[in-house]
């Protein structure tokens, strides 16, 4: 241990997996400079509410963690590389004993052992839980062994820091950040052995969505265009259960249905004619009901709302009922959610059904790495939910912790190992550090003079209806053809921003609006991914055009018509449609398509470029996903 | 019919930086259902003129989640230290007035620099003491109602309401307050975490620990996630005076 050199580790990100990673490589006996835009305690995996899943197996249901991995990958619509997700699933009844030591208040059974609750996309008990705000207390418990490390002298926090590229030497090796001082204003460079991305999703892409004003990508937008690829991005998880808002659509968690929460709108029984409460999810997927994975719920609440006009009285409503459930086992398995309500809705969910809509929620897709979250830059890992390992294109509720807490697991110490592989290259040099930092200061004196007509705020705005309008639930290629050209159009109009702050203290509105150039960035990557990808698989949905139709192979055309029967193009909106109204999508083409989405930054024109990748999908045989039935395997 | 947009007036206390003068300007926002503070600051963010029609920098603050767990964006609101995005126009009085928690040394506008509170946590080692992240074993059984005490306490977000509220934590008093002290007793309850609770009592023995404590009760009035805060520092205070024997008579 004493000879060993010191290796200086820098993190980005203080969530759930930045915080495990910096712990492993404390452990290992590196040193940590971890950057975080707020206190690393305030980091977005505190919104996690429901749980994390781990094959526990206490509840005499005969749960494997064999079930775990098969419900992942077919949960995810079999795009997730299978050994990565089987690393996943071993390892985690360990980790969820690794977080009961450390202190975390899981729910408890009579006897003191943890409980476990049902959750979508699963027939067995398999979700640790600590009331529901399993997130916070999971990202406490780390923060609290962080803080212990920071008095040890293992880390150096660097809060309210904004990370703003990546420094690589002279064979493109990633040995350093340019990050920027929140308050201050003042840029500096650092340099590192290595560098570990824990930015989190790209939420705010879409404005309204369940994530923290903080999860805007820009991170994983700024290292695409320094030459990282993606992976997966048009797969973007839309929840099924949030409550819109103007500021914010707030999740309401998966649990609500896991602890018996019912779905349902008002419409007139077909027999009869009188009005009834019709549990829709229930009719359609007998075998799990309410519990069906995410992006199938979505897509179920957006033809009974959007298409077939039955939502509420407002009309993007639907009912998310737990009154008929007793008031004290709700308080024990649910409190916090259910205060959330009433605080932000004025109304109390143990007496009157709550009205939810689908929201933008999570990406399963972000940068790509391998199996040890090594990007395709040397020196420069990401783990956690910016990169796109794991869920492949649907996340089962539950994984996300799971995932988050995991990758930090194998990028910590794999960032150590590469430190002392020696395969890291030389260290920057002074001009190399300098030249960076001056070319970031450059940048934001740039931005500090910009005198348009344009609101960043505003156009922010505006780029989240337009991503909501067209890369959502239900996709078309005419769409995402209309999307990338507004995308450009919204990006040509960055330009034209005006700031009214010009000073160089605490400036939110100019650091926004370097953010606001990343985001617009990351959304064209997802809009091309999604153009490019013709089939529907998880959370990519797309509705078949008569141009598609022409040119699709016959073996699809036959699963179609199998499902479908007689169909027709909607004369206005060219999308085809069958004869009981419902829209007809692509169907999974494996052939094609069971392929990784690549994304690179073209430099010249700054577009992304689509290309595709193999993976490692041996182990578990590809089936169609069918939630109206109990899964075979 | 066209209906005349109802307005909400704001009348915030700025501040352009550590030690500059703090001065108030008047905002109008569009009023609509469920509207709260956070919201209605994005909505100056995207259009910052004051009720006097000047255009200015947009108001500076801190928040995250908007959805009262990250504890970032607590302010003074009408005058209670309070969370903005759960703050509901509807259930305050007009005009609403903001301004920052000044416990708490101003960075600019509503924004604060809260990191005495971490630095506090560090004080009376708020962690488990585990040997390392790998297996050991399983981790021990614990008494579910014991856990649920423990739940409630973890709440805690380190948002400060409870230091801005109580007379005790200032420039007069080095009391480290309330939110930190209570997270002591969550530690000395956990099973593995009891083991070094004779640290935690003690380093609440010395200046700025429990015995600053006035008893104000001010700190449970304000909590937003409702945790008995009172209740445990008496129980905290009891548990110090014990180890204050302790240590007398095991000399």
């Amino acid at each position: 241990m004493a000879n060993k050199p010191e290796n200086k580790i820098i993190v980005v990100g203080g969530g759930l997996s930045g915080l495990m990673a910096t712990l492993k490589i404390c452990e290992g006996g590196g040193k940590v400079d971890l950057f975080s835009y707020c206190p690393v305690k305030r980091s977005h995996s505190l919104c996690a509410q429901g749980g994390i899943n781990a094959c526990m197996d206490t509840k005499g249901e005969h749960d494997s963690i064999y079930e775990h991995f098969d419900d992942t990958v077919y949960g995810g619509d079999f795009l997730a590389d299978q050994l990565a997700v089987k690393g996943m699933v071993e390892a985690a009844p360990k980790l969820i004993k690794m977080f009961d030591r450390m202190g975390v208040p899981f729910t408890r059974t009579p006897e003191g052992v943890l409980d476990l609750r049902n959750f979508g996309g699963q027939k067995n008990k398999r979700t640790c839980f600590a009331g529901s705000t399993t997130g916070q207390q999971l990202l406490y418990a780390l923060d609290e062994q962080v803080r212990r490390w920071e008095v040890k002298g293992g880390v150096k926090k660097y809060e309210f820091w904004e990370f703003i590229r990546i420094i690589k030497n002279k064979d493109g090796i990633c040995r350093g950040i340019v990050a920027q001082n929140m308050n201050s204003m003042e840029i500096v460079s650092f340099p590192a052995d290595v560098v570990i991305l824990a930015t989190g999703g790209p939420g705010q892409v879409y404005g309204r969505c369940t994530a923290s004003t903080i999860c805007n990508g820009s991170a994983v937008s700024s290292v695409y265009q320094q030459g990282a690829e993606l992976g997966n991005p048009e797969f973007l998880q839309i929840h099924p259960t949030a409550i819109p808002g103007s500021d914010k659509n707030r999740l309401m968690s998966e649990a609500c249905r896991g602890e018996g929460g019912r779905v349902w709108v008002y419409r007139k029984n077909p027999q009869t004619g009188e009005k009834e409460r019709w549990y829709f999810l229930e009719d359609m997927y007998p075998a799990y009901g309410n519990l069906v994975p995410r992006d199938v719920a979505s897509r179920a609440i957006y033809k009974v709302v959007v298409h077939m006009g039955l939502g509420m009285h407002n009309p993007n409503r639907v009912y998310l009922d737990l009154s008929h459930i007793p008031a004290d086992y709700l308080e024990r398995k649910l409190g916090g959610i259910l205060e959330m309500y009433d605080d932000f809705v004025g109304k109390d969910p143990r007496k009157v059904p709550m009205e939810i809509f689908p929201s933008i929620h999570y990406s399963m897709g972000g940068i790509w790495v391998d199996r040890e979250h090594h990007t395709n830059i040397p020196g420069l890992m990401a783990s956690g939910e910016c990169d796109y390992q794991y869920h492949g294109a649907n996340r089962l509720g539950a994984n996300s912790l799971l995932s988050a807490a995991y990758s930090g697991t194998i990028s910590g110490p794999e960032s150590l190992r590469y430190a002392r592989s020696g395969k890291n290259g030389e260290p920057l040099t002074d001009a190399e550090m300098e030249a960076a930092r001056q070319s970031a200061v450059d940048e934001f004196e740039k931005i500090l003079q910009m005198n348009g007509p344009e609101n960043a705020h505003q156009l922010h705005h505006e780029l989240g209806d337009i991503m909501y309008k067209y890369v959502s639930v239900e996709r078309d290629n005419n769409g995402l053809r209309e999307c990338v050209e507004e995308l450009k159009k919204i990006l040509k109009r960055w330009e034209n921003i005006g700031i009214t702050d010009r000073g160089h203290w605490a400036n939110q509105e100019a650091m926004f609006v370097r953010q606001l150039r990343n985001m617009i960035i990351y959304a064209m990557a997802i809009t091309q991914s999604a153009l490019q990808r013709d089939e529907s698989r998880g959370a990519h949905a797309k509705i078949i055009l008569e141009k598609d139709w022409n040119d699709m192979a016959p073996d699809l055309k036959e699963r179609v018509t199998k499902k479908h029967g007689e169909f027709h193009f909607d004369k206005e909106t060219g999308r085809a449609t069958d004869d009981k109204g419902d829209l007809v999508f692509m169907e999974r083409d494996d052939t094609k398509f069971m392929r990784t989405t690549i994304v690179k930054f073209d430099q010249e024109n700054e577009m992304p470029v689509v290309s595709y990748r193999e993976f490692e999908h041996s182990l578990i045989k590809p089936r169609l996903r069918n939630y109206a039935v109990a899964k075979k395997e | 019919m066209a209906e005349e947009q109802k307005k909400v007036r704001f009348v915030i206390e700025r501040q352009d930086g550590p030690n500059e003068k703090p001065y108030t300007q008047e905002f109008d926002v569009d009023y609509r259902p469920g509207l709260n503070v956070v919201a209605a600051l994005m909505e100056i963010q995207k259009h910052p003129v004051t009720v006097d029609g000047k255009r200015v920098a947009p108001v500076t603050w801190e928040c995250n989640c908007l959805e009262k767990v990250c504890g970032a964006c607590m302010m003074v609101i009408n005058g209670k230290a309070r969370q903005a995005c759960c703050s509901l126009v509807d259930k305050l009085d007009q005009p609403i007035h903001l301004a920052p928690a000044r416990t708490f040394p101003v960075i600019r506008d509503l924004l604060i620099d809260r990191s005495v509170m971490f630095e506090s946590l560090k004080r009376i080692q708020g962690w488990v003491e585990i040997d390392g992240t790998w297996e050991v074993k399983d981790a021990p059984i614990q008494n579910p109602y014991t856990a649920q005490t423990a739940y409630e306490i973890s709440h805690c977000m380190t948002c400060g309401c409870c230091l801005e509220a109580c007379p005790n934590v200032g420039p007069q008093s080095d009391f480290i307050g309330p939110a930190p002290t209570v997270q002591a007793y969550l530690f000395n309850l956990h099973p593995l975490g009891k083991f070094d609770a004779p640290k935690r009592l003690n380093a609440l023995m010395q200046k700025g620990g429990i015995t600053s404590c006035g008893n104000s009760q001010n700190c449970v009035e304000v909590c937003p996630k409702n945790i008995k805060l009172t209740t445990y520092l008496a129980q905290l205070n009891r548990d110090v005076n014990k180890q204050a024997l302790k240590n007398i008579f095991n000399h």
